[in-house]
Order: C-alpha cells, then structure tokens, then sequence
C-alpha cells in the first residue's frame, strides 16, 4: 500500500498535557495503542489539533484511552474539519450489545430438545406431504388436463437417461469387486464357481437397487432441492400459487413420477452391469470361461430375487424424489439456506433408503421369498 | 495529487456487450468532497459505468483515473491503493450470507490490516455498524434476519469499514419505503459531512437527487450527457432529461426537496 504518511506520535509540554501529532489511522492501529498504553499518567488536556490525518480508527482509540483512564473526554481539543467526525462518532459510542449465547450444560440440553423436535417435526411434514402428494395424485388421474407431459418427460430424461453411464460404471466396478472379494473366501473351500450366485443373489436381491437409488440420492435428490430451492428463494413458489397453479401439480409430480417411472428402469441395468462385473471377473482371474459362467447362471439364477430386487425401486424412488422436492420447498430466502437444505435432502435421502432396505431385508427374509 | 484534482476521471469510455455498444465516448469527473448523483433510464449503463471505475469490467477503450492512479493499471499496488481508499454498497447489500454483520464489517479489516488486534477490530465493527444507524445488536445477526433497510445500512457500514473518502452507492434507496428512503438519505448526507467522503451515487430517487446530490449526471445516448448542479440540470434541453426532470414525479420531488433546503 501506498502510505508516506508520518507515523503517529506524541509530544508532553509540561506533565499534563499531550500533544499527538502525525497521522492517527486504521494504518498504524497497532503504533496508536502503544503510544497511548505508555502516555503519562494523570493527563488533563489533550492537543489533537496538530495531527495530519485523523479516522475514526484514531478517533475510536481515543475514546477507549479516555476510557480507561477516566479522562474527560471534552478535555480533547481538535480541529474543526474534525469535529464532525468525531462528535458522529461519540454520539453513538455508548450503546452496546448484549451478550447472547450461553455455553453451559442447561443451553446444551436445550439445544439437544430443540434438535429432537425439529426431527419430530421434519418427519411429520415428509408423511404430511406423502398425503398431500397422493391426494394430488388421485385428482391429476381424475382431471388428466393437470398432468404435465413435457415437464415429465424432461425430469425422466434429466434423472434416468443421463444417469445411465455412471450407475452402469459404478455397478459394473462393485460386481468385479464383489466376485474378487467371495473368490478370495471361496478359493480356501475350492468353492470358486460359487461366485457366480454370490454375484446373481447379492446384485438382483439387494445391490443393483440399492446402489441405484443411492446414486440417485446423491444426484438427483440434491438437484430437485436445488432447483425447487433456488425459486423458492425468489419467491417463483408464490408467483406460481398467485397465477392459479398447483406448484405440486407444476414442480413436485412431475419429478416423483419420473423418478419412479426411472429408477426401476436404471435398477434393471445396475443389474446388468452388476453381473457383467462378476462375469469379467471370473473370466480374467478366477479361470470360469463366459461359457461355463453364463451356464451356471442359467442352472441357478431365480426369478424371485429379481422380482425383490425390483419390488423396492419405486419405493425408493418416491423417498428420493419426496425429501428432494420437500426441502426445496422449506427454503428460506437465503442463498446458505439452498446448500443448507440440499445437503439435508441427500443425507435423509441415503438414510431413509438403507434404513427401509434393511427393514425389507428382514421382511423378505421372515417370509421366506 | 491536488487537492482540487478530481477524485474520479472518466475520459472516452466504451464498453461493448457484443454488438451492442452501452458507452460510447463517456467522459465524467468526480470532484473531491462531493455527492453525484448518476441518473438515466434502465439500461444507460449506470452500473456498468460503476463496474468500470472499480475495476470489475475492463472497458472496450477509454482512460479512467481513480485518487490519482490510473484504475486500469495491472499493478497490484495501484489495485490495492484503490480498494483500500474505496466502499461499495451494492444494490441489495452483498452481504456474505453465512457471516454475522459484524463478521461482514470485520472481512476487509481482516484481509487489510490484519495487524490489527481483535478487541479493536470488533470495536470498529461496533462503531461502523451504529454509525450507519443500525442498533448495536445487529452486530450478532445474520443478514436473513434483518429487513431490506437494514441490510443496505449493514452493507453500508462494510463499505465503510476502512474508512475510504471515495463511496460508490448504487441505488441505495431503491426498495425502501419513502420514509425509511429519506433516513437514508439523511445519513448519507450526515456520513459524507463527518468523514469527508466524496460520494458516486447511482440512483432513480429523485427525492434523493433534490435533498443531497451536489451535482447530477445524466447518462443517456450512450455518454454523459451533462453533469452539473440541479439546476441547471433541469434547465437542459435534452429531450430526455426533459421528461425525467418535469414529469409529475419530478414536480412532486423539487417542491420537497425546496422544503426540506428551507
């Protein structure tokens, strides 16, 4: 920075009285509080006419030295072309904040009860909207005029077409891995080829939706929030509502319903790309030729897993897009509260589809399918 | 530099989106300790006028000299000469969202003077936020919680945060209610006096034109079209400055403006 002023400094006369000189600014904050820790005691006049330079950094150091020293400040004489500033600033140096928030055990407890109940009340609003969703639902069914088939088909392409490549890769890498991993513990038992149901059962039962709607939590429930968030934010929501519109109609069905038109469909190829995982697997490093795999897995696969598999894709289709359009929907004005709320919609997303994956595992399991 | 140097001079300023051409051979000054008022209509260019001063959009062609240092120059010391001896409120007060007014106020004094010890640091934060007339408990809160007023004083008490002389102000009064507008003019005016601040201020107000603009400039045909007193601001024979200055808003905006001078 360019800055040839002179330094602050102070001059004593006799002992009572300081004269300060040089420039007094937010420059050299540091120089102005030791010259004023180290001035004399017991002064009772200040000269602040000869300075160069005065701001209210320098303005403020000497109130906060009079302050401390119990001076007067109508003691301090300054120039006219400073007066302005400096009675501006002793006009409102006075007022001061009140300390807000406590740190100790009781605010911690309450904070906690708060979180519990924001929690409670975040799960109402998700079944709430459940039902006003199905209810909208059964009225677009009944008024099919309120269906919007161009916004639908833009979602399905938006959250299933452009998504192939990633859930096929990533389905794809988990199966090799898996076929790695049950071929190292299968090898000891001379059980290799029992790879092949290891890979058929854990990618049609679970995996191939599981991972499925796990990348599309991460992908598309954040993108709803944000989207749906961002004209919340500039209030596009209430411009929607005061034309006449249904924003559920507009926003909220034409998403959930091509996610779950979707996801299914993407299951499908997980699956896929899940099992030619294993394939490749087996014949680069277990020594099970394609023929002999793609044998195997005629003789053993069943039909049941696929059909278990598939049963909870559009279930977690309607989690996903449900938490994505709803936090888009509780943003509040700020830009912080869109990143906010996406990240909250991914979190419950991936939460609320492996804790219902786990509850039908069992399910499944007790029913013996 | 002079002190009866201008403080901010625009000379043969073009600026280009595209194909089309929003400055044209824009020359303007800024005079040391004044308040001038931009005018025109939306689209002049007024706040790409300002984005060039303060470096924020290299111009197709022109010379433009801020404190005496040529504000186009790449030297990072001339760059920082001008950013510390300048403050900006944007139109709906750019505060950081995720930081408190007073962490906001604290931003350039951190980046700046960072010698600068924490407990003074704050007292500065204090001090700029009730000198731009918010309560001292705004100093604690995010900028969600404040209401649009407060949010263009918080932004406000940023842009004076370093204590610049030079103030750009764009629009400062648009989206306020009339009485919560005239406060605000009142402080910029007060601010101006006791700091010494010269002020560049964009506004549509006409209101604030009357009650604390020095001089107006009129952006319209793609240059200035005149920059002087009021007054003889009116007087131009410039078709649109004509309709800006004697349509009934404006007729309303001169009888308060005399009153409130009276």
């Amino acid at each position: 920075m360019r800055d040839e002023s002179r330094p602050p400094s102070l001059a004593t006369d006799d002992t009572a009285r300081l004269r300060l000189q040089g420039s007094w600014t937010l420059a050299h904050a540091g120089e102005m509080g030791e010259i004023l820790r180290d001035a004399p005691e017991g002064v009772s006049e200040v000269d602040v006419r000869d300075v160069d330079r005065l701001d209210s950094a320098g303005v403020l150091q000497l109130l906060r030295f009079a302050r401390r020293r119990c001076i007067d400040f109508d003691v301090f004489e300054f120039r006219q072309d400073h007066v302005a500033l400096v009675s501006a600033i002793e006009d409102v140096a006075d007022d001061r904040p009140k300390k807000k928030r406590e740190y100790g055990v009781s605010a911690a407890l309450a904070r906690l009860g708060f979180a519990v109940h924001d929690n409670g009340k975040e799960i109402l609003a998700l079944i709430g909207f459940l039902g006003e969703n199905m209810l909208k639902f059964a009225r677009m069914v009944t008024q099919p005029r309120r269906f919007r088939l161009t916004a639908t088909v833009y979602h399905m392409e938006q959250v299933g077409l452009d998504a192939v490549p990633l859930v096929f890769l990533l389905s794809y890498l988990v199966g090799a891995v898996i076929a790695f991993l049950g071929a190292n513990i299968l090898r000891d038992f001379g059980a290799t080829i029992y790879v092949v149901e290891l890979v058929n059962v854990a990618f049609l039962r679970e995996f191939g939706v599981l991972l499925t709607a796990i990348i599309l939590a991460g992908r598309t429930a954040s993108a709803f929030t944000a989207q749906i968030g961002a004209m919340q934010s500039r209030e596009e929501i209430d411009a929607i509502r005061t034309l006449g519109m249904d924003p559920i109609d507009l926003l909220v069905l034409p998403r959930v319903i091509a996610l779950v038109v979707m996801l299914p469909l993407l299951t499908f190829i997980a699956m896929i790309a899940g099992l030619l995982g294993g394939l490749t697997v087996g014949a680069f490093n277990l020594e099970i030729p394609p023929e002999a795999y793609i044998g195997r897995m005629e003789a053993t696969i069943e039909v049941r897993h696929f059909l278990v598999g598939l049963s909870k894709a559009p279930l977690f289709a309607m989690v996903i897009a449900l938490i994505g359009c709803l936090e888009g929907l509780q943003v509040e004005g700020t830009a912080q509260s869109v990143g906010e709320r996406t990240t909250s919609s991914v979190v419950q997303s991936i939460s609320l589809v492996i804790i219902i994956d786990a509850i039908m595992a069992l399910w499944f399991m007790q029913m013996d399918i | 530099m002079q002190p009866d140097e201008p403080i901010i001079r625009v000379e043969g300023l073009v600026n280009r989106f595209g194909e089309q051409v929003v400055h044209d051979g824009v020359d303007l000054e800024v005079r040391r300790g004044e308040i001038l008022g931009i005018v025109g209509g939306s689209g002049s260019g007024k706040s790409v006028l300002m984005r060039s001063i303060l470096g924020l959009r290299r111009p197709d062609a022109g010379r433009i000299e801020v404190l005496g240092v040529d504000a186009l120059s790449e030297d990072e010391a001339d760059r920082e000469h001008i950013e510390c001896n300048t403050g900006v409120l944007f139109q709906d007060g750019a505060l950081f969202s995720s930081l408190t007014v007073g962490e906001n106020v604290q931003v350039p004094l951190k980046e700046h003077y960072s010698e600068v010890p924490d407990s003074l640091r704050y007292e500065l934060a204090l001090l700029k936020v009730k000198l731009a007339g918010l309560p001292a408990d705004a100093i604690a809160k995010l900028p969600s919680q404040l209401s649009g007023g407060m949010r263009k004083r918080a932004g406000l008490a940023r842009a004076l945060a370093l204590d610049p002389p030079l103030l750009f102000l764009d629009e400062p009064t648009a989206g306020l209610d009339p009485i919560g507008a005239a406060a605000f003019d009142q402080l910029i005016l007060t601010l101006q006096q006791a700091l010494g601040l010269t002020v560049f201020l964009i506004t549509h107000d006409l209101d604030t034109l009357y009650a604390i603009c020095d001089r107006v400039a009129v952006l319209a045909d793609k240059r200035v079209v005149i920059n002087a007193p009021i007054e003889e601001v009116e007087r131009c024979d410039h078709p649109w400055v004509r309709e800006y200055f004697h349509g009934p808003r404006a007729r309303a905006a001169r009888d308060a403006g005399a009153g409130t001078m009276a």
